[in-house]
């Protein structure tokens, strides 16, 4: 399958891509790593008049860790995450998630940012930003702005409230407390599928072991991604014991808004849910604890 | 919508090209150069066959543009040979009897070497995830793992230096 006609323009800096895209506007693609992208543009499910490919923009490719803040350049490849020494000793749920993500060949050019722009409810990174608390930068004409992750997204599959002249430049992750851990977890039919469900939990606990933070995301269970705000304020207080865990993945459970589809039906993937948020929760008090 | 010049080292051999922006890099490859090796299975992203090396890393060339790869290496099944001597993960899929009918061999060695540029001596399961997004619909992997097993074991002894070794390394 071949794409439509576009033309095609290579940014060699943020600013100048933000310039193209203020001059085209709405006709104007970004072209990170493309694994999204490309095979929409071969099906002529898109059909931009412009691509402005950002992947010579070597500053856009980061990992950042400093005052309690964990910067993701948004051209990072998802196989950055999936090898970092720092990514794996403190944010093993972010390599949870890049290892799930299509699989190994296309995450060599598959960058987080686009996980996240393309809004895609069965993307991967989304449930975990969600649970992280993480939020994005936007930079425009008129410099940067920040997002939290909550407000990134819409009621819309494939929508951001990023502006047509704004592009998605970096995440932040907020860094880990002493005494918190997060887990992401993907049920999948084979390598390279989307999620039939995808459960993300970070917990954060106090010196007595009750929970100061959680958060749960979820993948691929609604028409866009979903933070299960019920399940993870249901914690806050507790000792993280079993009563606590499954009243959470009920209340996940029930946030979740799936529908029937090749991959199952509703009512199993709505299970699904439930289990694996058990295992994430139980997972992220791991290594909240100490384990990995 | 306006042709672009391009101009790709494939194999070693500077390639130079007025083309469309949409052409996709396994087209150009395949149509543009006559360099049939690379194979294109579903189109979806999904099956590996059309997997090349570019500037170290192993590449789905159905999901790149052409134009992407303009100044950058591109190594090809063609590159492999070298003056009549198989390279080792050649040898390896020919002494283990990696493939059946071949479709996704190319991308399955393209894969593998770049994978053991990075891991030169792997674990069998980390093969298995390496080449997790190359499918073959004949072998059932068994013995495409052994092929990569045999071209590990052949390079190390050698110390012949892959290509993609120190690119990619990320």
């Amino acid at each position: 399958m071949i794409p439509g006609s576009f033309d095609y323009v290579v940014a060699h800096s943020v600013p100048e891509a933000v310039a193209l895209l203020e001059q085209h506007g709405d006709e104007a693609k970004i072209l990170a790593g493309g694994h999204s992208l490309i095979p929409l543009l071969r099906f002529r499910f898109a059909s931009p008049s412009v691509l402005v490919d950002i992947n010579r923009i070597a500053d856009l490719e980061y990992l950042r860790e400093a005052s309690g803040t964990l910067r993701i350049g948004a051209l990072t490849r998802e196989a950055t995450l999936d090898t970092s020494p720092l990514i794996t000793t403190r944010y093993p749920i972010l390599r949870d998630t890049s290892i799930m993500v299509a699989d190994p060949v296309v995450r060599n050019w598959a960058t987080v940012g686009g996980n996240i722009a393309h809004a895609d409810p069965a993307n991967d990174h989304p449930a975990t930003m969600l649970a992280l608390d993480a939020s994005v930068v936007a930079t425009g004409p008129s410099g940067e702005r920040v997002i939290p992750i909550e407000e990134f997204f819409t009621d819309s599959a494939f929508e951001t409230t990023l502006k047509p002249n704004e592009l998605l430049t970096e995440i932040r992750v907020p860094s880990p407390s002493e005494r918190s851990g997060g887990a992401y977890f993907k049920l999948e039919r084979k390598v390279g599928d989307y999620a039939i469900a995808g459960v993300a939990a970070y917990i954060a606990l106090d010196g007595k072991g009750l929970v100061t933070y959680a958060g749960i995301g979820l993948t691929n269970v609604g028409p866009h991604p979903i933070k299960a705000h019920d399940a993870g304020n249901s914690l806050l207080g507790k000792p993280l014991d079993d009563t606590a865990i499954h009243q959470a993945a009920d209340l996940a459970a029930a946030a979740a808004q799936p529908n029937s589809d090749d991959r199952g039906p509703a009512e199993y993937k709505r299970g699904m849910v439930r289990t694996l948020c058990v295992r994430a929760l139980r997972k992220a008090l791991e290594r909240a604890t100490g384990g990995k | 919508m306006s042709k672009q010049h391009i101009r790709v080292t494939i194999n070693g051999t500077v390639y130079e090209d007025d083309i469309e922006p949409r052409t996709l890099l396994v087209h150009w490859i395949r149509d543009g150069l006559h360099l049939t090796g690379t194979h294109i299975g579903c189109d979806t992203t999904s099956c590996g066959a059309c997997t090349v090396i570019v500037d170290g890393k192993a590449t789905k060339s159905c999901t790149m543009l052409a134009v992407q790869a303009d100044g950058r290496e591109v190594m090809t099944v063609e590159g492999l040979e070298q003056g009549g001597k198989l390279h080792p993960i050649q040898e390896g899929f020919h002494e283990m009897h990696a493939l059946q009918c071949g479709y996704c061999t190319p991308g399955m060695m393209l894969t593998s070497i770049a994978f053991l540029g990075r891991n030169p001596h792997p674990s069998e399961q980390e093969i298995r995830v390496a080449i997790s997004g190359n499918l073959c619909r004949c072998t059932g992997y068994v013995n495409i793992v052994k092929a990569v097993q045999y071209a590990a074991e052949k390079m190390a002894s050698s110390e012949q230096v892959p290509v993609g070794a120190g690119q990619g390394g990320e």
